[in-house]
């Protein structure tokens, strides 16, 4: 087909309710910011996304996608066929091609060799220069789906500022050029159908979300080291500092940014670090300091393939059983696990109000595919949500003793340095008023009073969200991110008449098997979900319940649980 | 006015004669010549022998981690800079297990006074070589002696260009705390690198080996120039020098903070408003 033609082949009336795009090319080429920029302004069109960013562990060349799937209705979960195919290099073609739907379309530059159907090939050298061809791309797919070209335009204007008064017209001269050339040879195939209820939405991913969520808590130090799938978290922080009036520390090592939090966290000031696995085993010492020495502090473990380096910018979910053991001796802790963006800013502030109460290490566990996945969420209430206040602001009667023995195994927490009172905290070891010792009977009594503080945190836990049929043929067992991916292969089964239900962890520490037990025993068959190549939920479940899940589904090569990848796997 | 006796008397874990006990007092009299209070101030400390020192003051205690007091005294004072920080550990806390902290530290300037008891030996594991142990140094974990180069703190530090350096012995008290006392008041790091004899497991570089030896810096020396420091920085031998070596002036680490120059970060509320507008910039 000549580029000149308009496709007829493709020219139809219907519009499109849901539809993935993936926005292929090399590193540099400005795949994120065309990615971002369509993301947004379909987010401000009223639209849901889900994206899914793969990309290598290269800044220049290699193959990289930006996958975003966008529906009328809400999204919960990526898909791996693609409706359009957006191809700023050869590769994706070569590489995406098998997953494109059989009405799908590929758009690609004019001066490809490359040949056949459905291809919309586009002439990038006759509309822009090259550095600028990423946004005549934008253009074009802009124009196929048919989006509100103002919308498009003000989003772009808005990612790039409006301080570069010629950047900013060459880009949208060129936004222009795409969409006008895409008018005249385009085709009709691709459009969305327009969004009715049209409620303000932001398009947050999950590690802005956490960011986010612990502004709202109070976060006052973040210290940190860079790793990948972590990094964005302190980026998005460091932004706010100075109006938030928060301290945000690039560490000399990990180990340095869980120690720096700790005394933070100890002399007054909420703090926060983040991390990946490899990070998070430097850290794990520090752990293990802040739960003896009952110091707040929240760690969010964003996970990647590993052992060692692993794949540095690909996703796993396999350091539950890291994260849960991680610090030597006993001492309780919670474990968060959001399957949401949203679940990311309020399980972020959960961790932050636990930290506070309970005084000691709390998790956030997510994974590259949630850390960067951009969705488009409802506003939050910031209203109601207070932040926390660091220790008491009441003067016990001295002598103050910052370890009292109490039957909640809570001590009153008071501050260094704010009145007389003098506050002694020790790794050792230490009596109720924090000095070292080795009286061993004084042992026994802070060690049940620090796991007495488990039973608090075990009260508090969450329990694990049910969808479905309540007597289900086929219970699907998930945590984390896979969340939208394991409801909506459940749908799909559901509208072929299975009876499917899913029961999923946004906490996996503590378990409290009176919380779900009745669903696992109740399904004829259950099987597990999991981002790991063992079933580490799996196991756990086991061991806590003794209830043994048979079949696991798990996916172990990088790339994120889909629907069709559960699917595939259970259908084999 | 703050007394001696505001910092208590407490009955320590050290070996009779250790040179810990004179350190300890040099302290006490810096915090009273300083008219610091006990609850003014925080001390941290990592684990060994001299990190159990302020379990023997009446202060806020943080004994934290070997190796890490650094880390922990930074996130202190940034969180409260009210705080007078005083970080004290050993060698093999500060220059071996903690060392990249040490680096860190000194390139932050933050006002933390850092103590190092330097006995030139591991006293709680028991009489391992450390970082600053020399040369041949026989010990039962390096029968051979230690084939490595010792630690130079004082001159890795004045080659940073170190807030504030020093080096004390533990056996000349009035002269050691009359250097804490300017490492307290000096804002920005201070680091006070202090010779100490441990009777138990150095038998080399013994009370007598060090007195013999350390000689207070001339009337004249000039602190701010750095070239004199630094040759002053390798001076070892029949004579080592003690006293301020090196005084720098770069601007305290928590000054660069907008959130500080206004107080600490303790107690401060979330400005909703501009929590929306962070938000909305979301949209
Ligand atoms: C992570 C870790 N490694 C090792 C130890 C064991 N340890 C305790 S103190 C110490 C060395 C102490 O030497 P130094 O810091 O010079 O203090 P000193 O006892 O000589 O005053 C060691 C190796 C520990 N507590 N933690
Ligand atoms: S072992 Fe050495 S340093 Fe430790 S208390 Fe005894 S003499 Fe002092
Ligand atoms: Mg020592």
């Amino acid at each position: 087909m000549s580029r000149e033609e308009p496709m007829k082949n493709h020219s139809d009336n219907k519009t499109r309710r849901m539809l993935n795009i993936l926005i292929g090319g090399e590193a540099g080429q400005g795949l994120v910011t065309v990615g971002q920029i369509l993301a947004k302004a379909l987010v401000r069109g009223g639209y849901s996304i889900v994206v899914t960013q793969s990309y290598q562990s290269r800044i220049r060349g290699g193959h990289n996608t930006f996958a975003i799937r966008v529906g009328v209705d809400e999204v919960i979960a990526p898909r791996e066929s693609v409706d359009l195919l957006v191809a700023l290099d050869r590769d994706t073609v070569t590489l995406h091609s098998k997953d494109l739907l059989p009405d799908g379309l590929v758009v690609l530059d004019g001066a490809s060799e490359i040949d056949g159907d459905s291809l919309l090939k586009v002439p990038f050298k006759e509309l822009a220069q090259e550095r600028f061809s990423n946004i005549a791309a934008l253009g074009v797919v802009s124009s196929l789906l048919g989006l509100d070209q103002g919308t498009m335009a003000g989003t772009l204007d808005d990612f790039f500022g409006k301080k570069d008064a010629t950047l900013a017209a060459e880009n949208d001269r060129v936004l222009a050029a795409g969409v006008g050339w895409t008018t005249r040879h385009g085709t009709s195939s691709h459009k969305l159908s327009a969004v009715s209820d049209h409620h303000k939405r932001l398009m947050m991913n999950g590690n802005e979300a956490i960011a986010f969520g612990a502004l709202s808590a109070g976060l006052r130090l973040y210290s940190f080291y860079p790793m990948t799938p972590s990094t964005s978290i302190g980026l998005a922080l460091a932004g706010q500092a100075k109006r938030m009036g928060l301290i945000v520390e690039q560490a000399e090592d990990e180990i340095a940014a869980i120690n720096m939090a700790i005394g933070a966290s100890f002399a007054g000031a909420p703090s926060m670090v983040a991390t990946s696995g490899g990070g998070f085993a430097l850290m794990v010492e520090g752990v293990s300091l802040a739960a003896m020495t009952e110091t707040p502090v929240v760690v969010v473990v964003a996970q990647r393939p590993a052992p060692a380096t692993g794949l540095p910018t690909r996703t796993e979910q396999a350091d539950l059983e890291f994260v849960l053991h991680a610090g030597h001796g006993e001492f309780p802790r919670a474990i968060f696990t959001p399957g949401s963006v949203e679940e990311c800013f309020h399980l972020t502030r959960k961790a932050f109000e636990l930290a506070e109460r309970y005084q000691g290490p709390m998790f956030l566990l997510t994974d590259q595919f949630l850390a960067d996945s951009y969705r488009a969420v409802r506003p939050f209430e910031l209203e109601d949500l207070t932040p926390v206040r660091a220790g008491k602001d009441v003067a016990e009667s001295p002598p103050y003793q910052r370890f009292a023995i109490t039957e909640s195994g809570i001590s009153p927490r008071l501050l260094p340095g704010m009145a007389e009172h003098l506050v002694v905290a020790d790794s050792d070891e230490h009596t109720q008023d924090g000095h070292i010792t080795e009286d061993l009977s004084m042992r026994r009594q802070m060690v049940e009073k620090r796991l007495r503080k488990g039973e608090g945190i075990r009260a508090e836990a969450m329990p694990p969200d049910v969808v479905g049929d309540p007597n289900p043929g086929l219970l699907l067992v998930s945590w984390g991110s896979s969340k939208g991916a394991v409801q909506e292969a459940a749908s799909l089964m559901e509208s072929k008449g299975e009876r499917v239900a899913t029961l999923h962890f946004s906490q996996v520490w503590p378990l409290v098997p009176d919380q779900f037990m009745s669903h696992l025993e109740s399904a004829r068959q259950v099987v597990s979900v999991e981002g790991n190549a063992s079933g580490q939920l799996t196991r756990l479940i086991r061991r806590e319940t003794g209830f043994d899940i048979k079949k696991k589904v798990l996916r172990y090569d990088g790339l994120p649980v889909t629907p069709e990848s559960i699917l595939g796997e259970l259908n084999r | 006015m703050v007394t001696i006796d505001d910092y208590g008397d407490y009955e320590t874990a050290w070996c009779p004669g250790c040179g810990n006990f004179s350190i300890l007092k040099a302290v006490k009299q810096a915090l009273v010549a300083s008219n610091l209070k006990p609850h003014e101030l925080l001390f941290v400390s990592g684990i060994g022998q001299a990190a159990k020192a302020p379990h023997y003051l009446n202060a806020n205690v943080f004994n934290g981690l070997h190796g890490r007091s650094l880390p922990v005294a930074t996130g202190a004072k940034l969180a409260n800079p009210n705080l007078t920080v005083i970080v004290e550990s050993g060698d093999g806390c500060n220059y071996g297990e903690g060392g990249n902290h040490l680096l860190a530290a000194i390139r932050r300037n933050i006002d933390v006074t850092l103590l190092v008891h330097n006995n030139q030996v591991y006293g709680l594991t028991k009489g391992q070589a450390s970082p600053t142990s020399a040369e041949g140094f026989v010990t039962k974990a390096q029968p051979q002696g230690v084939p490595s180069a010792p630690f130079n703190p004082i001159a890795v530090a004045v080659a940073m260009k170190a807030g504030l350096v020093a080096r004390g012995f533990a056996g000349m008290t009035d002269h050691l705390s009359e250097l804490i006392q300017q490492g307290i008041a000096h804002r920005g790091f201070a680091l006070i690198d202090v010779l100490q004899p441990c009777v138990s497991f150095n038998k080399v570089n013994t009370f007598g080996w060090y007195k013999e030896r350390c000689k207070t810096l001339p009337p004249g020396y000039d602190p701010t120039d750095w070239e004199g420091a630094m040759k002053v920085a390798f001076e070892w031998g029949d004579k080592i020098p003690i006293g301020i070596v090196y005084r720098g002036n770069r601007l305290a680490f928590e000054e660069h903070f907008p959130p500080l120059r206004e107080g600490t970060l303790v107690g401060l509320d979330v400005d909703p408003v501009i929590l929306k507008k962070i938000m909305n910039g979301y949209g």
